[in-house]
């Protein structure tokens, strides 16, 4: 389930990035999840709390394991949801293109 | 059409290119004359611009309405802090939803490019809490139209 107010400020933090970055290469337990950063493993677990929370995060049971990976249906909604505003953004800038090209050049240049 | 690019930029910043066909001149005009904001600053289709108000000085205030028609409603404030015909627009703004957002600090630039022109906006915003918030509510008319680095991550 996509909360993408969640999942913004969830994207708001470096280390939560860098965990969604390595989970966009496989899926990892938290063990191998927590390793690169200087973290206790209940620090890394409250971050993967709010990845899944969020959405962008699930995990497995495999035994005793529960690895994580990526949700990519949050992560899609929220490339669609980007790709929205950057569209949106890009109209801006097309209709200004055409407001550009019917403006006369400025009058009453203080030259001469 | 990729004539314009978004990125993140640090904690705080948002960094928006363009590329015009016109001279700075034109461009300088465009973003402050309110009969032509009226024109262009829409984002998606339905919406329309019925108050654009602004004086375009230093400490000068402005103030863009916007509306769908289908009562969403919301506006703009801000103030601002530097002109430098034609090159330059300095100012602070605030979306009203109808609280209003923290400050958005905005610079942006107008640099000769060949015939055209090479549009430069940058946003900083307090923290990357309010980053995130931004990209995440009343964004829709895509004015500050945001990235988070997904592109790169995923």
């Amino acid at each position: 389930m996509l909360n993408l107010d969640a999942a913004f400020s969830a994207l708001a933090d470096p280390t939560r990035r860098a965990i969604l970055a390595r989970l966009a290469q496989g899926e990892a337990t938290v063990t191998e999840l927590a390793e690169p950063f200087a973290m206790t493993q209940p620090a890394i677990s409250q971050h993967l709390k709010v990845l899944e929370d969020a959405g962008l995060i699930g995990r497995r049971v495999e035994g005793t394991k529960r690895p994580r990976r990526l949700e990519m249906a949050g992560v899609d909604a929220m490339e669609q949801w980007l790709d929205m505003l950057r569209k949106a953004l890009e109209k801006n800038y097309d209709r200004l293109d055409e407001v550009l090209a019917g403006m006369k050049p400025e009058k009453g240049k203080k030259k001469k | 059409m990729s004539k314009m690019t978004i990125k993140t930029e640090g904690d705080t910043h948002v960094v928006v290119t363009r590329r015009f066909a016109a001279p700075p001149e034109a461009l300088y005009r465009a973003h402050t004359d309110p009969a032509l904001i009226q024109k262009w600053l829409l984002g998606p289709d339905g919406w329309t611009m019925p108050v654009c108000i602004n004086d375009a000085r230093p400490g000068g205030k402005f103030r863009y309405e916007w509306t769908n028609g289908k009562g969403g409603d919301f506006y703009i404030t801000g103030e601002f802090t530097a002109l430098e015909p034609h090159s330059r627009i300095v100012h602070v703004e605030r979306m009203h939803l109808p609280d209003p957002t923290p400050d958005n600090h905005v610079e942006t630039r107008f640099d000769p490019d060949g015939s055209g022109t090479l549009m430069t906006i940058r946003m900083t915003l307090p923290d990357a809490q309010t980053r995130a918030a931004m990209l995440a509510t009343g964004m829709e008319h895509g004015m500050e139209a945001s990235y988070v680095r997904l592109e790169g991550l995923i």
